[in-house]
Order: C-alpha cells, then sequence, then structure tokens
C-alpha cells in the first residue's frame, strides 16, 4: 500500500519534471500581437485571485503557471487524458481545452481545495486504502472527476466505469480506482 | 504545440459578433474543445479569436411539437435535458455515445456539428490533404484508409464526418439556423455537409462569417418510443465511430408505419439509408424485415483497400440497431 507521504513525493517529482520546455513556447509571443493581455477575476478554491494572461493561455496554464497550483496535472494537453480536470462551478472540463479568457471569472476547485494532509477528502483516503494509484501523476484528475461522477449521480460499478473513461491510467490502476469510487458511493 | 498568437475578442451580442467575425483570419470560439486542439496541433492559425461562448443561444425550448436547442448549449446540458431526455431520447444516446464527461461539460450543440474530421492524414501536416491543404491530394485513398468512407468519396478525400450528435439530427430531419452579418438563413442538416471534390473538400457548405445559431426538430416525438443509437468503436468508451447508427422506428399495431435510420463512419455526413427506409414501412418489425433492412444499407458501398470489414458491420449494426429500436416500448 502506498502511504501519504509516497503520494506526495510522486507527485512532487512529476510536478518538477512537467515544468519543461512545452510550456515555454505557449508563452512566446507572436510579433503580430506582442501586447494584448486580457484581465481575470478568478475564485479558486475559495480565494480569487486578479491576474493577467496572455489570450492564448489556457486555465491549465494559469492555474499551475500563474498562480503555482501544480496539483493540476499537464498530460497530453489534448483533452484526452483527464490529467487537467478541475471543477468549474462544481461541473468538471478538461482545463487544457478551456481558454481562461473564456473562463475569467470562474469559480474553480482543483485538488489542492477538497482535503489536507490531516483531513484528507473521502475519496482521498479511498485512493489510499484501495492502492488505487502507482505513480500518482493521473490521481488529481481522476479525484477530480470521480467527485464529479458522483455529483452527476453514478449509482452502479458501471456507470462509475462509463463516467471516468475520460481519465486515463498508463500505471493501469483503473480497477482500484473504480473500487474506490464505489466504495464512497456506498456501492 | 502551436507557439502562434491570437488576439482574443469576447462577444456579449450576436451582431458584435457576426461583424467581428465576418473579417479574414477571424475564428469563433464556443466551446473551444475543437478549435483548441487544432490550434495546438498548428492545424488552424486564426488571427482572431472571436468567443461566442457567452451568447444568448444556449437556451433548449420546446413549443408543441417544435424542439430547439440553441448553438451554445454544452452538450451535456443537452441530454441532462427533461425535453430532450423525454421527447428525443436519441439526441441523448448519441450525445453520451461522444467524448467524455469534461470534454461534454464544454463542448457546445452548435460546434459539435462542425467538428473538424479525425482522418489521420488530416491531422498530420506533413502529408497529403484536400481538406486542410486543397490541391494537395489525399493521402489517404491509397494509404492507411482503415477509417475511410464507404460512401460519397472521391479520387480527392475519404474522410468520415466525425459528429455523433450529426447522426441522431440527420434521423430526426433536423434544420440548422444560420446567422450572418448579412442576414439567416435556414438549412437541412443533410444540406450542411457537403460531398467532397476532386481537389477540395470543405467540411460544411457554411460561408466565411457564418455561425450556427439553432437546431430545431421538429414533430420527431413520435420515435421517442423506439429510437436508439448504436456506436461501434475500438474501445468502449471515449472513442470515435468506426460504424454508427441512428434508428427510429413508429410502430402501429404491430406494423412499422415509418423508419428513420441514418449511419455514421461510412460518409462525410450523417448518412442517411433511405432504402433500407422504406422497405421497412408496412412491415412487421421481425428479424426478416430488420435483415432485409441491413441488406440493403449496404448496398453501393465503395470500399478502399483497409476499410472492406466496414461493410459486414453496417450490415450488423442496422439489424442490431434495429432489433434495440423494435423491442423498446
Amino acid at each position: 500500500m502506498p502511504s501519504r507521504l509516497a503520494l506526495t513525493c510522486h507527485n512532487r517529482s512529476l510536478t518538477f519534471q512537467c515544468c519543461g520546455d512545452e510550456h515555454q513556447m505557449t508563452q512566446s509571443q507572436d510579433a503580430k500581437f506582442p501586447k494584448q493581455r486580457i484581465a481575470l477575476s478568478i475564485t479558486v478554491n475559495g480565494t480569487r485571485h486578479e491576474l493577467e494572461a496572455a489570450p492564448t493561455a489556457t486555465l491549465l496554464d494559469v492555474i499551475r503557471d500563474e498562480l503555482k497550483l501544480t496539483g493540476t496535472k499537464k498530460g497530453c494537453d489534448m483533452g484526452g487524458c483527464g490529467a487537467c480536470t478541475v471543477l468549474v462551478a462544481g461541473r468538471r472540463i478538461a482545463s487544457c481545452l478551456a481558454l481562461a479568457a473564456s473562463f475569467g471569472d470562474a469559480d474553480i476547485t482543483t485538488i489542492e481545495g477538497i482535503g489536507t494532509a490531516d483531513r484528507l477528502h473521502p475519496l482521498q483516503d479511498a485512493f489510499i486504502r484501495h492502492d488505487a494509484l502507482q505513480c500518482g501523476y493521473c490521481t488529481p484528475g481522476q479525484i477530480l472527476s470521480a467527485i464529479a461522477v458522483l455529483a452527476e449521480g453514478a449509482r452502479s460499478i458501471e456507470e462509475i466505469r462509463e463516467g471516468m473513461s475520460g481519465n486515463l491510467c498508463r500505471c493501469g490502476a483503473h480497477a482500484n480506482i473504480v473500487a474506490a469510487i464505489a466504495e464512497v458511493a456506498g456501492l | 504545440m502551436s507557439s502562434a498568437s491570437f488576439n482574443y475578442v469576447r462577444a456579449t451580442e450576436l451582431t458584435d459578433a457576426l461583424s467581428q467575425g465576418k473579417r479574414p483570419g477571424a475564428a469563433y470560439l464556443a466551446g473551444g474543445t475543437d478549435l483548441l486542439q487544432l490550434w495546438k496541433a498548428s492545424l488552424t492559425a486564426p488571427q482572431d479569436v472571436i468567443d461566442i461562448s457567452r451568447l444568448p443561444l444556449a437556451d433548449i425550448t420546446r413549443a408543441g411539437d417544435r424542439l430547439v436547442i440553441g448553438a451554445m448549449a454544452r452538450l451535456s446540458d443537452v441530454a441532462a435535458h427533461p425535453e430532450v431526455k423525454a421527447g428525443h431520447p436519441l439526441i441523448c444516446d448519441a450525445i453520451l455515445a461522444s467524448a467524455s464527461g469534461q470534454v461534454r461539460n464544454l463542448a457546445t450543440a452548435g460546434g459539435n456539428l462542425l467538428q473538424r474530421t479525425r482522418c489521420p492524414y488530416f491531422s498530420d501536416a506533413g502529408l497529403a490533404c484536400n481538406k486542410r491543404d486543397p490541391g494537395s491530394g489525399c493521402g489517404a485513398r491509397d494509404g492507411e484508409n482503415r477509417h475511410a468512407v464507404l460512401f460519397g468519396g472521391s479520387s480527392g478525400c475519404v474522410a468520415t464526418h466525425a459528429s455523433d450528435l450529426a447522426v441522431a439530427l440527420a434521423a430526426l430531419d433536423a434544420e440548422i439556423a444560420i446567422s450572418s452579418a448579412s442576414g439567416e438563413r435556414q438549412l437541412a442538416l443533410s444540406d450542411l455537409y457537403p460531398l467532397p471534390g476532386e481537389t477540395t473538400a470543405p467540411d460544411s457548405s457554411l460561408r466565411p462569417g457564418e455561425m450556427i445559431t439553432a437546431i430545431r426538430i421538429v414533430g420527431a416525438e413520435r420515435f421517442a418510443p423506439h429510437s436508439t443509437y448504436l456506436k461501434i468503436r475500438d474501445r468502449a468508451s471515449f472513442e470515435f465511430a468506426v460504424v454508427s447508427v441512428a434508428a427510429a422506428l413508429r410502430i402501429e399495431d404491430g406494423v412499422i408505419a415509418e423508419a428513420r435510420l441514418a449511419a455514421g463512419g461510412v460518409a462525410s455526413l450523417p448518412w442517411r439509408l433511405g432504402r433500407s427506409e422504406a422497405a421497412l414501412i408496412g412491415r412487421a418489425p421481425t428479424e426478416q424485415a430488420f435483415a432485409a433492412a441491413g441488406e440493403l444499407a449496404i448496398e453501393g458501398a465503395r470500399p478502399l483497400e483497409g476499410n472492406a470489414f466496414k461493410i459486414p458491420l453496417l450490415r450488423n449494426a442496422v439489424i442490431r440497431a434495429l432489433q434495440t429500436a423494435g423491442d423498446q416500448s
């Protein structure tokens, strides 16, 4: 069974690796549009942030690189893996496919906003007990998605499996992920 | 990741959006799930992104026998709407078979109809594709074409349309409301998607600056008791169709009074199966009737080297969809 500490270590390691060159390209400014900055007034985990972003920045870019909330992960950056899942007004979205400018007044929940090391969210607790992760990179997105799947009314194993199909785990922990969610759902 | 920048403009009124959208290099952004993927892959490079997601065009309303879905309605909201669930379950089935929960919460109904093809030759800027680069040719026709069309292909393009919603809407004879700076027009959904030419293959018949504002479905509730969307794909969820079938029947006194069948994954548009529909009218919903409809569905199919497997797949999908629709009550 991975400990809570192991989960944290995995996350830190991968967070470090993830801040690579790719994002620098997003930030580069085309000479044709050197000036435009978009004013944002977003609320993340209950805290309001006034900031500016490039017109091309995704919500994921802003959460990770401006607000430094690196629990939300960049996986495929194409909406296919679910690692970037956050809640906007309680609804799950792929934050890599959301232009920050479009969500400039959004109320956002990330993994940092759902529990603490001392008071885990029930899904975080269940994921640990069910060994529902190995490297942990997809786990924040899995848990945010699972919160939404339960809120959307999934009440069977099949509905959980279908509801979680937008979250991929390359370590292959899907069976235990479903078991953890099912336990919290009371199944 | 694209390094091209763009200007961002948020439109708050339709007239404002339409006047911004007619400029060369402008692109509308609704849910953004398709546009941002294309931009990141350097397959599109708009100068101005006109954000239309907050235009007041997201309502879903029913008046009499007419259902109107605002183009900016998010797919998840369409699928969860009581009027859609009760009177048009085929639309719910098709939407819930599309994408993932995270994407359906972003993607809009209008944007879904205008998503670009998933043909791998379109997605790779190093390969020939008349859809992406008119006149460059079609690499898929004599290349990897497992995904390609069975019907309506040309020497210039064999790409399929990717939308599930469009297949359901085609079966229900939906109409599209379109606005531009110079006025409004309506189009049958089937006329939104042109067949490919020899050197060009536009995805839609929309003109520059035009915007879909609404989807209208009239008189389709009579199909609600006997309709289904069957999607065959390479994995069970979050995947595009290899072949799909929207089936809707009206059964009266044990006899099929009306039949609607449309197939996805087999053409550049939702492919209505008119001969199958006609053959079902007046018959009891039996295995024999469904098998005959399945055989008629594949008449005229023109397979390429890699996609002949889609012919029996389509025939069997039609039969199974009809069995499911016929069994409901």
